[in-house]
Order: C-alpha cells, then structure tokens, then sequence
C-alpha cells in the first residue's frame, strides 16, 4: 500500500513537470516582457514597461493589430457559418457521398500548414488574388472551419432528433425551426466556435506569411522581428497576444464544458 | 426518422457553403500545387506547362534526399519521444485523479494548442540561449554551459512544445476509455503492475495511442519553425527547404515537388499506422 502512494506522489510529479514544461514559455514570455535585460537571465533584471512601450509605439504594430482583428473576425465569421451547415447537414443527413463530404470538411488540419500555404499562394496568385488582406481571410476560413464544425457539431449530439419533428407537426417550416429551435439550442456552440476559430486565426503565421504580400498580420510581424535577432518586444507583443487567444479559448471552453455538464448532473 | 429520401433544397442549402468553400480554397489550391510542379520558371515568372523539369531537379539531387531522410527521422524521433514522454502523465491523468481534475487537466491542455506557436519558440530561444536561464541555473550547480540551441536538441524542445499538449490529451481519452475491471482482472491474477501497463493497458488503448503518435508525426513532420529558430536550420529539413525555395527563389514549382513528396509521405505513415492500429484489436 505504501507502494502505491509513493507511485502515485511520484506520477502526480511527472505530471506536473510536464505541464511545467508545456505552460513554461507562456510563462517565461509574461515574466521576460517585463524584465529590464535584453538577454534575460537568472537573476532577472529590473521590472520596466519599456518593451511595452516600445512595441505599442510602433505604428507597425498597430497597423498588423488591426490587420489580425479584422481577418480574425471575418474569418471567424465565415468558418462558423461553413461548420454550422457541415455540422448540421452531418447530424440530419444521410446521404450518397457522407464520407466524402466529411472527409473535405475535417481533413484540413492534417496537412501541413506550410503544404498549404505554398498551394494557397500558387492558386490565388492565379487570379491575382494575393498579397491582400482578403487572401488571407479566405485561407483562415479554410483551416478554421473543422474546428468551427467540430465544436458544434458536439453540441448538435445533445439535441433531442425529435425536436425538429415536433416543431413541423406544430406547422413550423424547416426554415423557421431552424430559426426557432436548432440555432437558438446551438447558441452556446456557435459562440464557441466563433472565438476558437478567431483564436487559431489570430495565431496563424505560415499561411498569413506566404498569402499577405505587404499586409501583415501580428504573427507575421513576430516571424519578421523573429528572423531578425533576439529583441524583447516579442515578448511584450507576444504576452498582449497569449492574452487575447487564451482569453477566447477559454471562453469557448467554459460554453463547451458548461452545457455538457448539465446532462449528467439532470 | 430525420433523414429525409429525398434531398429537397434546403438540404442542399445546408450541403453547398463547405462543399463550395473547402472545394474552391482547400482542394483546389492542392490540386494546383499538382500542376504547379510540372510548371516552368523563366525570368522569375512561372509559366504553365506540362515539363518533368522540376521533379528530375529535386529528386535527383542528394541534397532533397539528405533533408528528406532528415526530416524523416526526427519527425520519428519526436513522435517516439513525444509519446514515451506523454505516456505517465496520461497515465496518471487517466486513472489516478478524479474525474473532474482531469477535466481541469484537459481544459489547461487545450489553451496552449490554440495559442501563438511563434511567441512560445521565442521564449524557449531565449531560455535555452548560451546565457539564457538553465544555463546560468546550470552554472551555479557548476555544469555547463551547454549548447542548446542550433542543435538538435533544441529542434526537439520545438518538437515537444508543438505535440506533447495533444499528446497527452488524446493519450488521456484513449487511457480513460479502457475498461477498469480488466485492469483488476490482471492484478488480482497477479500480474505485476507495470507488467499490466505493457500486456493489458497498452494494448487495449492501442487505436487511441497511435492515433495520438500520428497526430505528433502530422505536426513535426510539417513544421519549420522549430528547426528553423530552435535547431539553427542546417542542415534544413523539407519544411525549410519549402520556404527556402518559394521565398527566396520564387521556385514555386520546385517547392511544389518537395511539398507533393511530403503529403505522400504523410499519407503513407498516417495509412500504415492508423491500419495497425486497427487491426486485430484484442
């Protein structure tokens, strides 16, 4: 027995470690941005906002910041709306070329972002269609939406099959118990999405990078500043960035987890 | 009951955004690349044409292979590092802690999977750096100072940050899904206890586990950031190679034929692997 605790504390340690290791650059990025040394070591410097202000003085900075916002939530937008009709037409239909149609709508996430940022390039260039910031809107979209339709999708699972039925015996077109019934039940779900879907757009540089031409993005102004040399604004610009995508990620959690509690506890 | 016979327009409604969508932006730029590689370069411009130039350039070069069998091989070596690493931890989470702290655990999980890949690599380029912080932690035990990055240790640092938070995630779900009474079967007809883990717990978890080891494949396989800002970049790896030759070279048609050989690539581990996984499951 005293065996089994000792495996036990000693696991519960490794764990830890682990998460020490996954949650240590977020963290060493927070604590560098506020950190006087340009090379910062241990023991630190002095606390100074300086990198902050250097990095929010920059007009490029600004300029990608509103860049990412506006890609982020047209992005978002759209692939929530393509995942909804996916997701929806998984959970209704059943249909000649099923498999097909879900293995188009899931598959973008395995292939390598680099893969498909070179295709996006040679095919938008095609039709004069890169180097703008609507490039890159429409390449998001694409690796956004299975994550937009996964995540409703799991929320469709808990939606009574008979709830659509009964809403058109009661005389409701499909179109108003869409209105009515599915989408005010998939709320929940396309809040999250529209935030997870925003967050993986803000964050994404190797698509941004070879689609934006002139247009950057923040991540791609972080790649540029990156190939560059070491320079603590990174890591100002890169704490106000882990700030906006865990605050996103986290709200789409809380929404996904939150309803699904409730089943089990009813 | 809900399936309808008949597709009746808003059915169709509900189909066309992804079909249009992914088929105008996600199969058609990849069926480009296709076409792309048989292309040709003059004066920095690409032409279309129907030329097996580019493809006798890269695969004839020992150059593409090197970096190919490169690639290869430290996408392995983190895949089997990754999941060995992974392992306890999911052990753990999976069987040793209640329900709702793995959810917590989980929930933790997922915020760096969505959250700036690039500012992570940075902060570890700075914390692995020859002055960075281990090494002066390192240098008050008296050690080092070691080299760290430009090496393939720290591509492997890269590596790690990018899968272990999936790793273990899905390694998680695939541990917590077993069913207990056989692990208690195996211990009460006395077998030992990490005997169980390697012929009862890994082999019923099988599917889930290598799933989880393609999915770390997947991701170092195609990335170049890592390589790039954590292992100094030579020798280069395909996914370098790729920027290498679009960015700098405007050889788009050349980067198509490293990228081609890297989707085969994939597709042929991802194929494998998931057919092991699924066969003859005891």
């Amino acid at each position: 027995m005293r065996n089994d605790t000792l495996l036990r504390w000693l696991l519960a340690l490794y764990t830890a470690l682990v998460f020490v290791f996954v949650f240590a650059p977020i963290a060493a990025s927070l604590v560098f941005s506020f950190n006087s040394d340009r090379f910062p070591t241990i023991p630190l410097g002095h606390f100074t906002t300086d990198w902050y202000v250097k990095a929010f003085s920059n007009p490029e900075v600004w300029d990608a910041a509103r860049r990412s916002l506006i890609v982020s939530s047209v992005a978002a937008v759209l692939a929530t709306i393509i995942g909804f009709s996916a997701a929806y037409t998984d959970y209704r239909y059943d249909f000649f070329g099923k498999k097909a149609f879900l293995v188009l709508a899931l598959l973008p996430p395995t292939i390598p972002l680099i893969i498909f940022a070179l295709a996006t390039l040679g095919w938008l260039s095609m039709f004069n269609a890169s180097g703008m910031t609507v490039s890159i809107i429409i390449a998001h979209t694409v690796l956004c939406a299975p994550f937009a339709m996964a995540v409703i999708r799991l929320r469709l699972n808990q939606m009574d099959p008979n709830l659509e039925p009964a809403a058109w015996n009661l005389g409701a077109s499909e179109w108003v118990t869409m209105k009515t019934v599915v989408i005010p039940f998939t709320l929940p779900s396309i809040i999250a999405s529209l935030c997870l879907t925003a967050a993986v757009s803000f964050d994404e540089f190797a698509v941004a990078w070879f689609v934006s031409g002139l247009n950057k993005t923040v991540p791609v102004v972080i790649l540029e500043i990156l190939t560059g040399n070491i320079d603590p604004q990174v890591n100002a610009i890169g704490t106000a960035v882990f700030l906006v995508s865990i605050t996103l990620v986290v709200i789409a959690q809380v929404l996904i987890m939150g309803r699904m509690k409730k089943p089990e506890s009813a | 009951m809900t399936a309808r016979a008949k597709p009746d327009l808003y059915a169709i409604a509900w189909r066309l955004p992804m079909i249009i969508w992914q088929g105008l932006f996600f199969v058609g730029p990849l069926a480009f690349m296709v076409a792309m590689s048989f292309f040709l370069v003059k004066n920095y411009r690409m032409q279309p044409a129907f030329q097996f130039q580019n493809w006798e350039r890269v695969l004839s070069r020992g150059f593409f292979w090197d970096a190919y069998f490169l690639t290869l091989w430290i996408a392995l070596l983190a895949t089997v590092v990754a999941s060995a690493v992974a392992f306890p931890a999911s052990y753990f989470l999976a069987f040793k802690v209640k329900d709702n702290v793995r959810r917590w655990a989980v929930f933790f999980l997922i915020i760096p999977f969505f959250t700036s890949y690039l500012v992570r690599i940075f902060a570890w380029q700075v914390i692995l750096a020859q002055q960075g912080v281990i090494n002066a932690g390192l240098s008050f035990l008296g050690l080092g100072p070691w080299q760290m990055l430009n090496t393939k240790f720290g591509t492997m640092v890269g590596y790690l940050t990018l899968c272990l938070p999936l790793a273990v995630i899905l390694q998680t779900f695939a541990l917590a899904n077993i069913d207990r009474r056989l692990i208690e079967a195996a211990h009460n007809l006395g077998c030992g206890r990490l005997r169980t883990v390697f012929t009862v717990v890994v082999p019923l978890a099988k599917t889930g586990l290598v799933v989880a080891a393609v999915f770390c494949f997947i991701l170092s396989f195609g990335d170049f950031v890592a390589p790039y800002y954590l292992g100094g970049s030579t020798p280069p790896t395909l996914s370098i190679m790729i920027v290498d030759t679009s960015k700098s070279g405007q050889q788009w048609p050349r980067a198509a034929v490293v990228a081609i050989m890297m989707i085969v690539t994939l597709l042929a581990v991802a194929v494998s692997a998931i057919g092991y996984a699924y066969r003859k499951r005891t």
